[in-house]
């Protein structure tokens, strides 16, 4: 529907949009979203030729939009502002009917087009058609802005931050309608904004840019899932990372301070320290804290009457994981052998800690579904309050 | 004090038709012809102005060297100039005044219209000329029409000059009264003339409320 070819933007000697090739497809709305002046608004705006782009080619419904009349091409794109930009001396009605009016619409025809419009965001059209925009409170006047774009029925519609001056409730509210709006009307919509929240709602798409280039163009879910940088992730903010089990690696969820043993140590230092920690086995090291083995409780009280030290009694090199591996791969071999523990080791066999069962599932639900706990936590909580 | 009154009161009641014919030409020579061709030529200019950036500095430093030519001066050159005696040099020198506040007040109420507006309409589709005038002169107007009721007034004040040129107008009985040292008849000239500012002042203020848009109103 919009294609961007090698295209690009200088002002005197800064490149603003560097050789952007972009292909937004019909009925998907595409957020435009990155730190303030890496090139949004210019892009957007190279659409409808509110800026001509330096080098390159876009095209509009498969035609390059250079060989059409600019006045004609931008009466077939709607066209949504920050700062709302309805006319002050026009009524409402008026306002939603520019549009129209520029294509030679008859009165009833545009009346009509106006009320259905008004009806489609439950605005009573009797009591605003009439109205002028100062008259209307900041979120319905960007109801009426959104609306105008849409009356001519474009297939194309560009938004620069439509939503970025109201009040958050507002926002949310319009963010909503429009999300409706679009489920019903399948237009083509670019969205350029700078809030994250809003990009992951609305968009079927996110193109992230930077300094004139795009980093990462994908949908929601994969930009969550897989940033494609640190700058991706750090502009989506570490709380709002979905990361999957295999990003997350086991020195991030294990246990740090096993309890562990020196392999000649006594089988009743053993028993005492296992109970004191209430574990029922203990990590074998050896001087440099590597590991020897595991020894279990009841290892211990078989071998307690013949006597010796706790590594005469230890099992041999218990299976681990290293460091660096991933949460999947720790789970998978807990599967497999298993086993309820992993020790956690890096390359010189030290031990590093340790993962068990019950740590695994505390953590992961933490790191992995972060939601979910948190609202595991207001349910626990409710619960307390009601018993 | 009294006495003055009396005086005007006996001279006006004695010939009105003579104050009747000096107030008409006062409206229509002195200010309706002037204040419109100024507007005629003046708005077209403004707007010109709003849109290329040369002719902004010329027109409107021209148009302000006009403004500081003493009126008495003015009226002078046009004598000079070939223009003889009579209505043609006062209506043009009124002309020349008039342009200065409706081409500024054009000027600016254009280039203030907020920017977003303008790409708002232009990316709406619509091509200059209907930008013009679906949105900027609409909002423009009011200040427009603050340049024409300066002008109106300006011209009022000044139209009394225009009786040293011959031109008629309320200025004769002031002229009349300073040749011939009789004080009542400056009266007879001044207080028709303050009034009728007044009054062409409040009167355009009407016009424009009426015809301003009401979502355009109690705005500056
Ligand atoms: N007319 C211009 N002349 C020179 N430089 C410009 C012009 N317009 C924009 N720029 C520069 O181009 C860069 C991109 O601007 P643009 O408006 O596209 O940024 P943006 O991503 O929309 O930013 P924001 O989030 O702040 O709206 C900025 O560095 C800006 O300063
Ligand atoms: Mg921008």
């Amino acid at each position: 529907m919009v294609r961007f070819e090698n295209v690009s933007k200088k002002y005197n000697q800064l490149e603003v949009v560097k050789n952007l090739n972009l292909e937004i497809n019909e009925g998907e709305l595409v957020t435009l979203i990155g730190p303030s002046g890496c090139g949004k608004t210019t892009t957007l705006k190279m659409i409808n030729r509110l800026i001509e782009p330096t080098s390159g080619t876009i095209y509009v419904n498969g035609e390059d939009i250079r060989k059409q009349d600019p006045v004609q091409l931008r009466r077939g794109i709607g066209y949504v502002i920050q700062q709302i930009g309805l006319f002050p001396n026009m009524t409402i009605a008026q306002n939603i009917a520019v549009v129209g009016k520029l294509l030679g619409w008859s009165k009833e025809k545009a009346a009509a087009r106006v009320e259905e419009l008004l009806e489609m965001v439950n605005m009573d059209p009797a009591s605003y058609m009439d109205r002028y925009p100062k008259e209307l409170s900041g979120g319905q006047q960007q109801r009426i802005g959104v609306l105008r774009a849409l009356a001519a029925n474009p297939k194309i519609i560009l938004m620069d931050e439509p939503f970025g001056a109201l009040d958050p409730i507002t926002r949310e509210q319009l963010q909503g309608e429009l999300k409706k709006l679009q489920a019903q009307l399948h237009k083509t919509i670019v969205f350029v904004t700078h809030d994250m929240d809003e990009a992951l709602k609305i968009a079927d798409r996110i193109v992230l840019m930077r300094d004139g280039e795009i980093v990462q163009a994908a949908t929601p879910d994969q930009i969550l899932r897989n940033p494609a940088n640190d700058f991706v992730a750090s502009f989506i903010g570490k709380d709002r990372l979905l990361r999957s089990p295999d990003e997350v690696k086991v020195e991030e969820v294990m246990i740090t301070d096993p309890v562990t043993i020196e392999y000649n140590r006594g089988l009743a230092e053993a028993l005492e320290r296992m109970r004191k920690s209430r574990v029922d086995s203990l990590m074998v090291v050896d001087d440099l804290g590597s590991l020897l083995g595991v020894v279990t409780i009841k290892d211990v009280q078989s071998a307690l009457n013949r006597g010796g030290t706790v590594g005469d009694s230890a099992a041999p090199h218990p299976i681990a994981v290293y460091t660096g591996q991933t949460v999947r791969e720790a789970v998978f071999i807990m599967a497999k052998h298993n086993v309820g523990y992993l020790p956690v080791i890096n390359d010189q066999n030290q031990l590093k800690g340790l993962i068990t069962r019950a740590s695994l599932v505390g953590i992961l639900t933490d790191v992995l579904w972060p939601d979910l706990s948190s609202s595991h936590n207001v349910f626990t909580s409710t619960t307390k309050e009601a018993s | 004090m009294l006495e003055t009154f009396n005086k005007v009161y006996t001279f006006i009641a004695n010939d009105p038709e003579q104050f009747l014919s000096a107030i008409q030409d006062h409206i229509l020579l002195l200010v309706l012809v002037p204040v419109s061709l100024a507007i005629l030529v003046a708005v077209p200019l403004g707007i010109l102005a709003s849109r290329f950036r040369w002719l902004e500095k010329i027109v409107l430093s021209i148009t302000s060297i006009l403004q500081t030519i003493p009126s008495l001066a003015l009226l002078a050159l046009m004598i000079v100039l070939g223009m003889g005696i009579g209505p043609r040099p006062a209506i043009t020198a009124l002309f020349l005044y008039s342009l200065l506040p409706i081409l500024r007040n054009t000027f600016i109420g254009i280039k203030n219209v907020d920017p977003f507006l303008k790409e708002a309409a232009t990316g709406m589709g619509m091509t200059n000329m209907q930008r013009l005038r679906m949105v900027e002169l609409p909002i423009a107007f009011s200040v427009i029409m603050a340049g024409i009721r300066t002008a109106t007034v300006i011209c009022i004040g000044t139209g009394t000059l225009a009786a040293y040129v011959g031109a008629g107008g309320l200025g004769v009985f002031i002229v009349r009264g300073l040749q011939l040292f009789r004080n009542y008849l400056l009266l007879v000239g001044a207080v028709p003339a303050a009034i009728l500012a007044l009054l062409a002042d409040y009167l355009l203020g009407k016009l424009e409320y009426f015809l301003i848009p009401r979502g355009l109103r109690g705005e500056q």
